[in-house]
């Protein structure tokens, strides 16, 4: 596999191999998956470093991600354009970010994008009662809503300015025992 | 993200406060001076150290910035020092991290020779890591289905996975072990191969009736069931092989000129294999118990860990997902539940905590009652079953199989019927949901491995016995000539039937339920449906099964192989009745505080384990009739002489170690050692919640002395509002995640030492006084 494929250059699969968690054979497989989404419009041939981004409609409807309450909102933060369309660049960044091998520190900083949805470096109660939404569903009622908001910004909120900074997450997230497990998904098998 | 996008900044409030960093150190900014004692522990040093090592990375980080957003830059003499972060730990885009890794490598052309080999060394040294580390992780046995479950499951069966593929490893090892120091050389030296020979001393100074042990081989004709049932039981032909005690009765192998000691051999084999159980399940929980340990009473933590850590990524399939988003729902419902029950419970009266506090003693006696009566039934099943398993002409051949299994048979009936019990019992003790799920956990845990120890307490009261001329020889000679192997087939008999069990079980009850459920539409059974996956449960059936293995393995050699294989088709079995006919738990274990709890339990197996091998290799007389001990008092026995054999110098000097004045020192060092890591420890905890305190009161000092508003109300203030959680990144940042990389660096050496020390003097104080006791006498 190796000598013979022509999909990157040499030097390329290097610089992948150093900016990711990636090896050769788990990068020419993750451009087979891009590929496969819209064989149409991603070309076999990255030699040229093409210019090509896929909307976020495909992007969510891979299987490693469909199940993901938070998928916009991940493809998003990954998103350059912040559109919510992904070269192949960040397409490969996305799982490397969420392979197990990332660390926490990484992933902590990927997750509070995640979590801000309204993108003003905070997570304020309007962010959380939207996760808590997307995470059971809407079937929660409007008061444990509330109940539950107010618990976790009393958690971790270090500053008092009843919402979570970066420093805050980080801290908590620092604690909180299953988040390294949670946070790793697995898109090669 | 714009932040994100070409600028190939860390996000400004990131950067800005790591730039800052280097103003800020914690004696000037507090206004409040931290108290003088936390300055002086040797924690807070470390902290300190290890803050001005953060300090570093942030600086690289930030150069790194400067470096990405410059258009031109001149040549670097010092190449080598940023590539210390390796460059997929960044969190740029990827098109930015090659900008930098171009820039690297335009730098490494500059840099010297010297330089240059270090960054290239390091960097495949780094590659390599990640390769081996790569390949460690594809020769792990299971590992794609392992992950396939995870995907659909979710962590908490997982873990149950993993834990059994786990204990076939271990049992595999003891395997390798037994095989390899003791059948091996047994069997070699017994069929003269490679010219080897053994030798066979009889014994002396003992009844010559003691020694007298003929096992039936079934020689002759005999019907065909016979052998299924020795099969089933271990008696007739298989008594006989190499799997049972009585086969080694052997004193010394000699290949060629080499003597082998295989008494000796048996003996440290066994210790061998315990140590080893030992140390890998306290390696295997140090990790957990590391987070067990900082975040005990952290019920504080527990919103944030389930709304922010609490999708699991890698579920892909429709119904897991469904399934996690009700247990997500269920268990923050759970928790505000707690949180109004905590009021309830807060605001009591006198009378109610009277009437509760009766109800749960009345609850307890049952419970001990139920226990008790489970002890009562097995010893009477274990006597009734030795005493009438050798009337083979009186009943049937299938009377006799099932009188030689009732112990299995009752023991196995109250591992189920117990836990019922116990679940139905306490929903009248009202406690917290997760108190009353641990509460009836310990019990079950209780029954499981207590029920083994009644076994071995009737089968022990079997062997002893109270005439002279039993006297003579320390055991029953008539019943058992050779009552290790006896003990060997009743551990046998029990492994055998749990394996059964399980697989009947499955084929069964689980099969036909799922048939039933599928395809009858009647409401009882819609009402009854399925049944979860109860992950404790599972766990704590092939913990008894583990703890039946490590007991029976000293008198049965070959039983951890036999435990391999169970385990091995146990994983298969469960995966396809996990996968076909269960629904998995609509309460679910997080996978975070169960692992430690399995192997918590599992630790308490191995200990309580440890009992009767010890007692009966120290006390009770070994068998004179068969086995490498005949011509010994008690199998430890041997230890003594093989010590007396040794050269005067080495003689003295386990002498000395064995002596009180090694001993209590020794003793009295050990208990210093561990009260200072206790201390310690709780020193650690202290600054831990200090520091976290101090944060908050700085915040307050600094709002009151600013114009001594309210910081909202003032619109200026709400500025400096903002930015200042990015000023206390570091503050907070820094102390408390370097303050718990250090607690996790020293917590693991720790925890280890300190849950070692007690055991071992204990041990060594154990060996002493039975020293003593043997070298007076």
């Amino acid at each position: 596999m190796g000598n013979k494929q022509t999909i990157f250059t040499d030097e390329q699969l290097d610089a992948y191999q150093d900016c990711t968690f990636f090896t050769r054979k788990e990068i020419l497989r993750l451009h087979g998956r891009y590929h496969e989404m819209a064989p149409n419009v991603v070309p076999m041939d990255y030699t040229k470093d093409p210019d090509v981004k896929l909307p976020m409609q495909l992007i969510i409807n891979m299987p490693e991600l469909k199940e993901n309450p938070f998928k916009e909102r991940i493809v998003e933060s990954f998103s350059e354009d912040g559109e919510g369309s992904l070269s192949f660049n960040d397409f490969v960044d996305m799982f490397s970010v969420l392979s197990e091998m990332a660390p926490r520190e990484l992933k902590a900083i990927y997750a509070f994008k995640i979590y801000d949805f309204n993108t003003d470096n905070f997570i304020c109660k309007a962010d959380l009662e939207k996760t808590l939404n997307k995470l059971t569903r809407e079937e929660l009622t409007a008061e444990e809503i509330t109940l539950v908001c107010e618990k976790v910004i009393e958690e971790a909120d270090m500053d008092g300015d009843g919402k979570l900074g970066f420093a805050d997450f980080e801290n908590m997230i620092s604690k909180a025992p299953d988040f390294l497990r949670a946070y790793s998904s697995s898109v090669l098998p | 993200m714009s932040e994100f996008g070409a600028g190939a900044e860390l996000p400004g409030w990131v950067t800005e406060s790591r730039s800052r960093g280097e103003f800020f150190s914690p004696e000037e900014s507090h206004a409040a001076a931290p108290a003088g004692f936390l300055q002086e522990l040797p924690s807070y040093r470390s902290v300190l150290r290890r803050r001005a090592a953060a300090g570093d990375v942030q600086e690289r980080w930030g150069n790194l910035r400067g470096i990405a957003s410059a258009e031109r830059r001149e040549p670097q003499p010092d190449g080598g020092e940023r590539g210390a972060i390796p460059l997929w730990e960044l969190p740029f885009s990827i098109a930015e991290k090659r900008r930098i890794r171009d820039l690297q490598q335009g730098d490494i052309k500059y840099s010297s020779g010297w330089n240059h080999w270090k960054r290239t060394s390091s960097k495949s040294w780094k590659k390599a890591l990640k390769d081996i580390k790569e390949l460690s992780s594809y020769m792990q046995l299971w590992r794609h289905d392992i992950h396939s479950i995870e995907g659909k499951f979710g962590t908490g069966i997982q873990s149950y996975f993993s834990f059994l593929r786990f204990l076939v490893l271990l049992n595999f090892l003891m395997f390798i072990l037994m095989f390899s120091f003791v059948t091996l050389p047994a069997v070699i030296s017994n069929y003269g191969i490679f010219n080897s020979s053994s030798t066979k001393i009889s014994p002396n100074n003992t009844e010559p009736y003691c020694t007298v042990y003929t096992p039936s081989g079934n020689k002759g004709l005999v019907y065909f069931y016979t052998y299924l049932k020795d099969l089933l039981t271990g008696t007739g032909f298989l008594e006989v092989t190499v799997l049972f005690y009585g086969y080694y009765t052997i004193d010394a192998a000699w290949f060629s000129v080499l003597r082998y000691n295989l008494p000796l051999a048996y003996l440290l084999t066994t210790f061998a294999y315990l140590a080893l159980s030992f140390v890998w399940i306290i390696k295997r929980s140090v990790e957990r118990f590391r987070q067990h340990l900082v975040h005990d009473e952290d019920q504080f933590q527990s919103y944030c860990n389930k709304v922010f850590a609490g999708w699991d990524f890698c579920i892909t399939d429709l119904n897991a997902a469904r399934l996690k988003h009700r247990s997500l729902l269920y268990e923050l419902q759970t928790n505000l539940e707690e949180e109004r029950l905590k009021q309830k419970i807060a605001e009591r009266t006198m009378k109610e905590k009277l009437r509760i506090y009766s109800l749960r003693i009345f609850i307890n006696i049952i419970v001990i009652a139920v226990l008790s009566g489970c002890f009562y039934s097995i010893y009477r099943a274990t006597v009734f079953s030795q005493e009438n398993s050798s009337n083979i002409s009186i009943v049937g051949f299938q009377a006799n199989l099932l009188v030689q299994y009732l112990p299995s048979i009752v023991i196995t009936s109250a591992n189920f019927i117990a836990p019922q019990i116990f679940s139905f019992l306490i929903a009248f003790e009202d406690y917290s949901a997760a108190f009353e799920i641990r509460l009836t956990l310990i019990r079950c845990v209780f029954v499981r491995l207590a029920n083994v120890g009644v076994l071995l307490f009737s089968l022990w009261s079997q062997i002893h016995c109270d005439n002279d001329q039993c006297k003579a020889c320390g055991y029953d000679y008539e019943l058992y000539p050779c009552w290790e192997s006896a003990v060997g087939q009743e551990m046998y008999k029990l492994l055998i039937f749990d394996f059964m069990i399980i697989i009947a079980m499955t084929l069964f009850v689980d099969f036909p339920r799922k048939l039933l459920v599928t395809y009858c539409s009647w409401k009882l059974v819609q009402w009854w449906g399925l049944q979860e996956f109860g992950i404790s449960d599972n766990v704590l059936e092939i913990i008894y099964g583990q703890t039946i293995c490590w007991i029976g393995t000293f008198f049965s050699p070959l039983l951890p192989a036999i435990a391999t294989i169970k385990y091995f088709i146990i994983f298969y079995i469960k995966k396809i009745s996990l996968i076909h006919t269960r629904k998995p738990a609509s309460r679910p274990i997080r996978a975070s505080s169960s692992n430690f709890f399995f192997l918590a339990v599992l630790l308490i197996g191995l200990i309580l384990a440890f009992v009767p091998l010890g007692v009966s290799i120290a006390l009770i007389s070994s068998s004179k009739a068969c086995g490498p001990f005949r011509n010994f008092n008690t199998s430890w026995a041997i230890v003594p002489y093989t010590i007396l054999e040794f050269p005067i110098g080495l003689q003295k000097f386990l002498y000395g170690i064995a002596s009180e004045a090694f001993a209590v020192p020794f003793f009295v060092i050990a208990c210093l050692f561990m009260f200072y890591f206790i201390a310690l420890a709780g020193a650690h905890k202290r600054v831990v919640e200090q520091l976290r305190e101090q944060l908050v009161t700085s915040w307050i000092v600094s709002f009151s002395t600013v114009r001594g508003r309210h910081p909202t109300s003032c619109p200026s203030l709400q500025v400096c509002v903002c930015t200042l959680p990015c000023l206390d990144f570091f503050l907070s940042g820094s102390p408390s995640t370097a303050c718990n990389k250090y607690l996790r660096w020293n917590k693991s050496w720790l925890t280890s030492l300190w849950r070692m020390l007690p055991v071992l003097t204990c041990l060594f104080a154990a060996i002493k006084s039975y020293y003593c006791l043997s070298g007076e006498s």
